[in-house]
């Protein structure tokens, strides 16, 4: 495993391929489920993954609590790397840092990519923008996630104890950032306007935790940005379509450059 | 040893209704608040009635459920305040890391204190599982906030001298100043439920009083034998009355009697951890070890399942435990006066001893006067032989 230091916080971190630098930053569960979008990706850029605090096998330093603690890293990430034009990816609660990121400064981000993104809030008080995923019976939390759970959930009994102490470490940090506001930032909505790159928001359109109807609000609510769904995907397109979604982003990526 | 009354005030006419879930999901129009008047007056009859026979008296809280309908331990604890002059009264208790206002618990405790003239003990909880989607705190920090809700409340009672400051992690109070001050000094005894040698440790080293609830013959030793190993590392000697066990109790005339009543008490215990599996580990609230072990076992319920074991270590299922099996896990002493005593006497032997018997002495479907009756036998055939147990 690798590891990625940034400042004093040390990090399990993924890597691949060459080129120009991709920021990926990952959901709340199903980590590992990631590595074929990573390798295709890959292809295209040198992809740089890192596992949040508290993730795997990833440190938390005592006072990283919220979304905002998640921001500043990997804003000095880029910093200390001294990354230029990234393109920023983010995937439900890694999106919701990417946004975080951009409110603050899009000075090293070339283009962002949202999918399925969490953090805001645009509904009532009584309304659910983002499903209780704590409060669903298992079948229905997996029928909501994935266009195909069969396909995309592994067999948890068949792992190590390495491997399921790393996934409910995951489970337990994406709780601590994420319970309370539930997985939204109430302030962010109205920061939205200083995402000031071009961005693509992809959204599953069978995504039962997010519905697309979030994701057209959210590309609106963004200062130029585009949308698109990716057919047969839940909550993680890019798992259940990785072909698709990497597409989306390269043709994105490639269109950016020639404007 | 001292003994004490315990109900969880269930709302059992909602039973039959429920299905696989009996907390946290169930709709309230299940609940009729006539019905459930004439059950709060029962129970509280019960409790005053110990006043008479000499049975200290403990109350406990959950919420979103139709197991307990004490939702607010400190409400029956006020009325029996009042209501009695001599037995002490055990909240266990207040579960301060779900609790956004430790202030407001320190002053609902201290007022009880003082209104009962200093006959209060008071716990501090930090709630099953199934209690955080009720109060919707954050599990992962459920411990961390635990800590400093107790730290705040005992500073908060024992800081005589005006106001002071809290800027804490989790609570941020500038002028904390609490009024009535408890009648206890330097406060009331604080007790904590603990279900693992690791959190005995924990509540050893701050000298607290341990309830130990539900963990039977078999864990029951290792969880003593922490608290006492610890306490005297940290110079404390570890008396019995810093152990506290609870067994739920049928006494009857005959074998047949006692055990029957038992039979419905053991109705808790049935029903206790009916919860939709999705309660019943929230993310964060275990050990990573421990989750990552539920997680390849295909969920909490299958962990606990396996937690109440007969003498030998055979596992029983608790939704269908029959009183031989709650006897001989040692969750309960049924009988005649002298089948619960010895039954207690050889638990209390097998553990090292404790000070403390938390007595279910209702639960379930066992009415008002089958419960009178219960007490009653109780103070009357095995309360004055208690004290031939020794330590």
């Amino acid at each position: 495993m690798e590891r990625i230091q940034i400042g004093a916080v040390s990090l399990e971190v993924l890597t691949a391929g060459e080129g120009p630098p991709l920021l990926f930053l990952h959901g709340g569960d199903y980590f590992l489920q990631n590595r074929d979008f990573i390798e295709k990706l890959a292809r295209h850029w040198r992809v740089i993954v890192p596992r949040h605090p508290g993730f795997g096998q990833s440190e938390r330093p005592d006072g990283f609590r919220t979304v905002h603690d998640l921001a500043y890293l990997y804003l000095d990430l880029l910093e200390r790397q001294d990354l230029r034009n990234v393109m920023l990816v983010g995937s439900s609660l890694g999106g919701w840092i990417a946004l975080e990121m951009c409110v603050r400064c899009v000075e090293r981000i070339g283009c962002l990519a949202l999918i399925d993104a969490l953090g805001v809030k645009f509904g009532g008080r009584e309304e659910r923008d983002i499903a209780d995923i704590y409060a669903l019976p298992g079948d229905e939390l997996l029928r909501r996630t994935f266009f195909d759970p069969r396909r995309a959930v592994p067999d948890y009994a068949r792992l190590d104890d390495a491997e399921a102490t790393a996934i409910v470490r995951d489970r337990a940090a994406t709780a601590l950032y994420g319970w309370r506001p539930y997985m939204h930032n109430p302030g962010l909505r109205q920061w939205l306007h200083r995402v000031r790159v071009l961005a693509l928001v992809l959204w599953g359109d069978n995504d039962g935790i997010v519905a697309p109807g979030y994701g057209e609000k959210l590309y609106r609510s963004l200062p130029d940005a585009k949308f698109e769904l990716i057919r047969e995907a839940g909550h993680y397109p890019q798992i259940e379509r990785p072909d698709e979604v990497v597409d989306a982003i390269e043709r994105f990526a490639r269109a950016e450059v020639l404007r | 040893m001292k003994v004490w009354h315990f109900s969880e005030m269930a709302y059992h006419p909602a039973w039959p209704q429920l299905g696989d879930s009996y907390r946290v999901i169930i709709p309230s129009r299940l609940y009729d608040p006539k019905i459930g008047a004439d059950l709060y007056h029962r129970y509280l009859d019960e409790w005053a009635l110990c006043d008479e026979l000499g049975i200290n008296i403990m109350t406990n809280e959950h919420h979103a459920t139709a197991t307990c309908s004490d939702s607010v331990c400190t409400i029956p604890m006020a009325i029996l305040a009042r209501e009695t002059k001599k037995v002490r009264l055990l909240a266990l208790g207040m579960p301060i890391g779900n609790r956004s206002d430790p202030i407001r618990v320190a002053e609902e405790y201290a007022t009880i204190d003082v209104i009962s003239r200093g006959r209060l003990e008071m716990g501090f909880v930090r709630g099953v599982p199934f209690e955080i989607s009720p109060a919707n705190t954050n599990p992962a920090e459920l411990t961390e906030r635990f800590w400093e809700a107790h730290d705040l409340i005992l500073k908060a009672m024992t800081s005589l001298d005006g106001p002071f400051n809290w800027e804490g992690r989790h609570f941020h109070y500038r002028q904390v100043n609490v009024w009535p001050r408890p009648y206890q000094q330097p406060h009331p005894p604080v007790w904590t439920p603990v279900g693992s040698p690791e959190s005995a440790i924990e509540a050893a080293a701050r000298g607290m009083v341990i309830g130990v609830l539900n963990t039977g013959w078999v864990r029951t030793p290792a969880i003593f034998e922490a608290y006492r190993s610890k306490a005297r590392e940290v110079g404390r000697e570890p008396t019995p009355d810093r152990l506290a066990y609870m067994a739920l109790i049928g006494v009857g005339e005959t074998h047949e009697e006692g055990r029957r009543r038992a039979d419905q008490i053991l109705g808790y215990s049935r029903t206790s951890g009916i919860v939709a599996p999705q309660f019943a580990n929230p993310p964060g609230y275990v050990s990573p070890r421990a989750a990552a072990q539920m997680l390849k076992a295909g969920g909490a319920m299958g962990a606990r399942a396996t937690r109440v074991q007969t003498k030998d270590g055979r596992p029983i299922n608790p939704r269908t435990m029959s009183v031989d099996e709650a006897i001989d896990a040692g969750l309960s002493f049924a009988g005649t006066p002298d089948d619960v005593f010895d039954q207690l006497r050889a638990f209390y032997n097998h553990v090292g001893g404790f000070g403390h018997l938390l007595m279910m002495g209702q639960g379930g479907l066992l009415n008002h006067e089958e419960t009178v009756t219960n007490l009653t036998l109780f103070s009357k055939s095995v309360l004055p032989r208690v004290g031939e147990l020794a330590g």
